[in-house]
């Protein structure tokens, strides 16, 4: 018990930190960053004063207050949701926007963690089994390339040959946008699936190196226990030693970092969403910089930061619950 | 997998070290190390080729240019040939004269920032480890913090509000990625604390800072090398992935800075094949040749992790029966 409260107040010192963080890069960065952005700005366009005011108000430029009143408004508004509002979609408040977005990160990124960690966990398994076999010999180096392969390039090279050379898939986009409206609709969730094929699959074969590389070696590890030299001694199937008396027990590191994928997919698909201009949060993200939308650029930041942190500590709780050794603090 | 990472450390790189010796002994031993290890496994001798071609290219390779890399001409988009063995850009720079240079731009700033996340690491891990108490309490506290706050979206948020620039990425990244190494050498060093020679060191009257620098650091310089290979690898990746964003100087050429032009020029759609598969195709090869290294060193630290190759069973398998017949034979023999 006394290990889940330290885990627990860890993480609040961790959100704080973060918090914290995002209320003082902008305000640590060097020169004048809204006359910089309001000189850009009126390049593009008419620039009212009430989006000066936007500007300053998210550098904390509009007011006279000192620091820390400043902080602690700026926590207020924090709790009360109010992330402020979007310069790019002026003046549409963040937080909608971020609403609408974090849903199709949220899709995407979940299929693919998903498939990814049960194909990758399974090959780690048949990998470490037939250890010195053809498939370890020729899978594992494969995979170590793989991962060595930068992911955007990835998904870069797989636009160009499935896309444009075979014309398989969409080049962009979430859905057919111009020619189907967004709803239940047999014709919309096909458009959904067929745009988001292709990101998914480059999302599951990146991920795929990281499961499998790390399930063999814990499963490589596990087999030279006694306990399944004696599964194996009673004469039990190989496939039931295989499953449910080694994989069963290798599984846990792959656990916690399948827990934290799950955070990061809110985030994790910055790359993959640039490069498919596929519109969740990551592409937002990347707008934002673009545009420079500092607030939606602050509260994405935020809120990415509160999904990592929140798997993490489900990560936490579910290796106390799965490994007693951890309950019994016997491992620090 | 940066979570294996941690568990098995790469901490019994097979370096002699005796604590007698004078420094340079020391570093020498490790230099000669390092080479034993170079060559004694196929995978760090092949990965080490890599990285020192690329780094050879960077060193000299922008001497041998054909063509200025930032010079336009009234050749656009054309496909390689042999005047432009990569074709050349929108606006007619030559992309293999840009792929040359970008090559030093990408490899030092790469293995540079890579050497300052780790002396980072180094110093974190190092202090806390052997001071202890709060010292270690307030850096833990920091490191475990900096490790669970997502590094890319930070790398990101940080780059887009200070000036554009390979300073401005060096620290970004610098500033997100310390903290793995720093976690698995304040772990080592907690053991390391305990050691006589260390007890020694201190009841001599050594200052702390000699005792942790000259004694215990030339002691993980193993693990050190082995963090440094796979941090460079993420350093690397992330370094052409913020340019790739638009985070960069997109003026100084870098493996990084030309897919970023590739984008922004439609090069994909264009069907431009020679603009982007060419940079990318470096820092794979880059990547693969650092995590070569690095999974030799790991097989080295972990002999369970070898591939085995089932030939040499088969040669074991050989020699019993050699061995068996011999000694059959032997008890036939008439005494």
């Amino acid at each position: 018990m006394r290990h889940v409260i330290r885990r627990i107040l860890f993480y609040i010192c961790a959100v704080w930190v973060a918090i914290t963080l995002d209320f003082f890069i902008p305000r640590l960065a060097p020169g004048d960053p809204v006359a910089a952005i309001v000189g850009k700005m009126s390049l593009k366009g008419y620039v009212s004063p009430e989006m000066k005011q936007t500007l300053a108000a998210t550098f904390g430029l509009d007011t006279h207050d000192p620091l820390w009143v400043q902080y602690f408004k700026y926590l207020g508004n924090l709790f009360h949701g109010n992330l402020g509002n979007s310069i790019q979609y002026f003046p549409t408040p963040v937080a909608q926007i971020i609403g609408q977005d974090i849903w199709w990160s949220i899709m995407l990124g979940g299929v693919a963690v998903i498939l990814g960690f049960i194909i990758g966990c399974f090959l780690g398994i048949i990998v470490a089994w037939k250890r010195g076999s053809a498939v370890d010999a020729v899978l594992s180096p494969a995979m170590n390339f793989l991962s060595a392969i930068p992911y955007f390039w990835l998904a870069l090279l797989s636009l160009y040959l499935f896309s444009y050379l075979l014309n398989w898939f969409p080049l962009s986009g979430g859905y057919d946008s111009a020619n189907i409206d967004p709803g239940w609709t047999f014709d919309f969730i096909s458009s959904v699936i067929q745009h988001a094929f292709l990101p998914a699959l480059t999302l599951v074969v990146a991920s795929l190196a990281g499961w499998m590389l790390t399930m063999r070696n814990s499963m490589i590890t596990t087999l030279s226990e006694d306990y399944v030299l004696m599964a194996k001694a009673k004469g039990l199937s190989d496939r039931r030693v295989m499953f449910w008396y080694a994989a069963r027990n290798a599984v846990l590191p792959n656990i916690t970092g399948f827990a934290i994928a799950i955070g990061a997919i809110v985030g994790g698909q910055l790359l993959t969403e640039m490069v498919f201009s596929y519109p969740g949060i990551g592409y937002a993200l990347l707008q934002a910089v673009n545009q420079q939308d500092y607030a939606m650029l602050q509260s994405i930041f935020l809120i990415i930061t509160l999904a990592v942190l929140g798997a993490n500590f489900l990560a936490d709780m579910l290796y106390v619950f799965l490994d007693p050794r951890v309950r019994q603090e016997r491992s620090a | 997998m940066k979570i294996q990472e941690v568990n098995s450390p790469a901490s019994a790189v097979p370096v002699a070290l005796l604590p007698d010796d004078p420094l340079h002994t020391r570093f020498l031993n490790v230099l000669l190390a390092i080479w034993r290890a170079m060559t004694s496994s196929r995978r760090v001798a092949v990965g080490s080729a890599i990285v020192g071609f690329f780094i050879l290219i960077g060193l000299i390779g922008p001497f041998f240019m054909p063509y200025n890399p930032n010079a336009t001409s009234h050749l656009f988009i054309t496909p390689p040939s042999p005047t432009h063995w990569l074709g050349t850009t929108v606006v007619g720079e030559d992309i293999f004269s840009q792929l040359i240079y970008g090559t030093r731009t990408s490899v030092f700033w790469g293995l540079g920032t890579g050497i300052m996340v780790t002396l980072l690491s180094v110093v974190v891990g190092l202090i806390g480890g052997y001071f202890g108490g709060w010292i270690d309490d307030v850096l833990t506290l920091l490191t475990n913090v900096s490790l669970v706050l997502p590094a890319l979206p930070l790398a990101i948020v940080l780059a887009a509000y200070f000036p554009r620039g390979p300073l401005t990425i060096s620290f970004v990244i610098v500033f997100t990625n310390w903290a793995w190494q720093a976690r698995v050498l304040r772990s080592q060093t907690l053991s390391m604390r305990s050691r006589e020679f260390v007890t020694a060191a201190r009841m001599s009257g050594e200052s702390s800072l000699r005792i942790i620098f000259h004694e215990i650091f030339p002691n993980e310089i193993g693990l050190v090398v082995a963090g440094f290979v796979s941090t460079t690898i993420y350093v690397v990746l992330t370094w052409a992935a913020l340019e790739f964003l638009g985070l960069g100087d997109g003026t100084i050429p870098s493996w990084g800075s030309l897919l970023y032009w590739a984008q922004q020029a439609g090069a994909l759609g264009g069907g431009l094949w020679w603009w982007f598969i060419p940079p990318g195709a470096c820092i794979a090869i880059l990547g693969a040749g650092l995590s070569l290294i690095n999974f030799g060193i790991d097989e080295i630290a972990d002999p369970r992790l070898r591939i085995e190759r089932p030939a040499n069973v088969e040669k074991h398998k050989k020699a019993v029966k050699l061995e068996k017949a011999q000694r059959n034979g032997d008890a036939l023999l008439p005494l």
